[in-house]
């Protein structure tokens, strides 16, 4: 199908005084995954909100899978799934009822519903667990348990809002091996994030959003290569060798070198790679030790810093409004 | 595929092919009747109380409480002697426990949206007004716990209704029109204040005067002239009136069509504006 995925025009939803999304436009193609990097209140949720018809955009518009999601909601709703930043299903029922409640109001009739609800249980890992109410589930299984709600009819777009926040590594390997599965099989899925690595990860394609804006869009590659050719990490073996360490190496790689929360380290992003061995060298000539030394692409963190003047992880002033 | 890890035994990985397998599953059957969905939505008001059953400590012991209290407290002072008074209060204390209950349906209501488990309904293809539809006729189950417990305490203490067990259930049949009806405010409430507190504030503010400014309790003939006046507006009044006449056998008068008025009144109004916001919250 040649329509896009999701494209807006100048999309816009205001609190009060505040301008949670402030004129988004985006244009996402179908199949992988489209990641939404911003930080906690950069308005990642009121995008996804917007897009799945649970709120009005006050002023732009927007199709989703060529459907106009304020003329049509209907139609996007019947193609689109959205898995909450809260756990989108009910904790008072169990694993088993919210799958085959989900089910009946797709239509399925009661034995459909609880063959659905069943396989799905099985596919997720909780056929043991389902029986027992969501509210006794641990983060990664209330995770899995949401995501399977949202594929009891197959949907041609997933909407993931931060879907590994506050699960432990384990579980979130596992929703990245869930989201992986269903790129695999065609499901064009946006995911909203706050973690870099996560979007470094699973993301296609990432646009770059803070402060109700998008200031940034295109792969990790891209992005990352805007910033530089290369970060060099440097940790000394003494920490009291680090100064020395630093105004030698900005002598000799001509850029500025930022010191780390990390008492030995220090940070560099380079324009010639040629310079770092010979940085290296004049390191180890004036008896500075290194206990470490890596070049690598920079990380979506010092993307982002590099983008917004702020590190992802500080929340920038705006309150996210959840509901 | 990591299916091959050690895993304990109840939390198993999930599974990519399976998930796969999942989503080919192509079925998609076709779209629900707005009746269906609200079932739906009903019986999954029913299941939460399968899990908490707590939640009926309200529409059990609460009417028991009241209707006791209330029936003593004021038989021997109003009627001279409870066997008197009771054929009056009955069908009252009936109405003012369901009615009073109805509030929990706003504060049910925000804990829900607050959970983020609404978020999931306003995102499915379904008629919009069935998780609220199919919320308050799960409430209606509650509400006719409620009835059941308060018909059988005032059966014990001496209560016998003259229009016999249909009047009886007729009655009821009316008092649950007009607390499904009454049930859109507080929906509404649900969604415009913030926390159950407030809202439990707020709906305890309007149901006051509907409650005790009323001939639940007292024949209005004895209440100053002003009192009065709000007490023959009062459709609570109105609903006492027929459910009375209903139950005790006597004649029914306009106030079964006045009550009715006022639930379609209601429903239209406090529907409308519930749908309004439910549509397009903040």
């Amino acid at each position: 199908m040649a329509e896009l995925a999701i494209e807006t025009h100048g999309l816009v939803k205001t609190y009060g005084e505040t301008r949670a999304v402030d004129g988004i436009d985006l244009a996402i193609e179908r199949g992988g995954v489209h990641g939404f990097l911003g930080p906690n209140g950069a308005g990642k949720t009121t995008a996804i909100r917007m897009l799945a018809t649970l709120i009005r955009a006050d002023a732009g518009t927007g199709t989703v899978l060529g459907y106009d999601i304020a003329r049509q909601a209907d139609e996007v709703r019947s193609r689109v799934s959205l898995t909450g930043q809260f756990a989108s299903v009910d904790e008072d029922l169990t694993g088993r009822e919210n799958l085959r409640l989900i089910a009946k109001l797709y239509g399925f009739g009661g034995a459909g519903a609880t063959k659905r609800a069943n396989e799905l249980l099985e596919a997720f890992g909780l056929a043991e667990a389902g029986d027992r109410v969501v509210k006794k589930y641990s983060g990664g299984m209330r995770r899995r348990i949401d995501i399977a709600a949202s594929i009891v009819v197959t949907p041609e777009l997933l909407f993931l809002d931060e879907p590994t926040t506050g699960l432990d590594p384990r579980s979130r390997n596992e929703v990245w091996d869930i989201v992986r599965a269903m790129v695999d099989f065609g499901t064009t899925v946006m995911l909203t994030t706050q973690y870099l690595d996560e979007a470094d990860q699973l993301a296609d394609r990432i646009s770059v959003i803070d402060t109700g804006k998008i200031i940034a869009e295109g792969t990790a590659t891209e992005l990352k290569a805007s910033v530089g050719s290369g970060t060099l990490h440097v940790r000394v073996m003494d920490r009291d060798q680090r100064d020395n360490a630093r105004s030698l190496l900005t002598r000799e790689l001509d850029v500025p070198v930022d010191v780390t929360a990390d008492p030995q380290a220090l940070t560099a992003a380079i324009d010639d790679r040629g310079r770092v061995t010979r940085a290296l060298t004049a390191l180890d000539e004036s008896g500075i030790g290194i206990a470490q030394f890596s070049l690598g692409q920079p990380s979506l963190d010092e993307v982002f810093l590099a983008l917004t003047g702020h590190a992802a992880d500080e929340p920038t002033t705006q309150e996210e409004d959840a509901a | 595929m990591s299916t091959e890890e050690a895993v304990a035994p109840v939390e198993r990985a999930p599974q990519a092919h399976a998930i796969a397998s999942a989503l080919s599953s192509t079925e998609r059957p076709a779209r629900p009747s707005a009746l269906s969905t609200s079932v739906t939505f009903g019986w999954r008001a029913l299941l939460k109380i399968k899990h908490v059953p707590e939640q009926l400590f309200d529409v059990t012991v609460f009417p028991v409480i009241m209707t006791l209290l209330f029936t003593y407290l004021f038989g021997g002072a109003i009627a001279g002697s409870v066997s008197e008074y009771i054929a009056y209060i009955a069908p009252g204390v009936l109405v003012q426990s369901v009615l009073f209950i109805t509030m929990y349906t706003g504060t049910t209501l925000r804990t829900d949206i607050d959970k983020g488990v609404f978020d999931r309904f306003r995102s499915l293809p379904i008629w919009r007004p069935s998780p609220l539809v199919g919320m308050l006729l799960g409430d209606a189950v509650r509400f006719i716990v409620a009835a059941i417990v308060t018909s059988i305490v005032c059966l014990l203490i001496g209560w016998r209704p003259g229009g016999g067990f249909v009047g009886v259930v007729l009655g009821v049949a009316l008092l649950l029109v007009f607390a499904f009806s009454l049930g859109w405010i507080w929906t509404f409430l649900s969604l415009i204040l913030r926390t159950p507190g407030a809202i439990m504030g707020v709906a305890s503010f309007v149901l006051m005067p509907l409650l005790f400014g009323s001939n639940i309790f007292v024949d209005p003939s004895t209440m100053p002239g002003w009192l009065q006046a709000w007490v023959d507006v009062n459709p609570v009044s109105d609903l006492v009136t027929a459910v009375r006449a209903l139950m005790n056998g006597t004649e029914l008068g306009s106030e079964l069509g006045i009550t009715l008025l006022w639930s379609a009144v209601l429903v239209s109004v406090f529907g409308s504006l519930t749908m309004w916001k439910y549509r397009n919250p903040r």
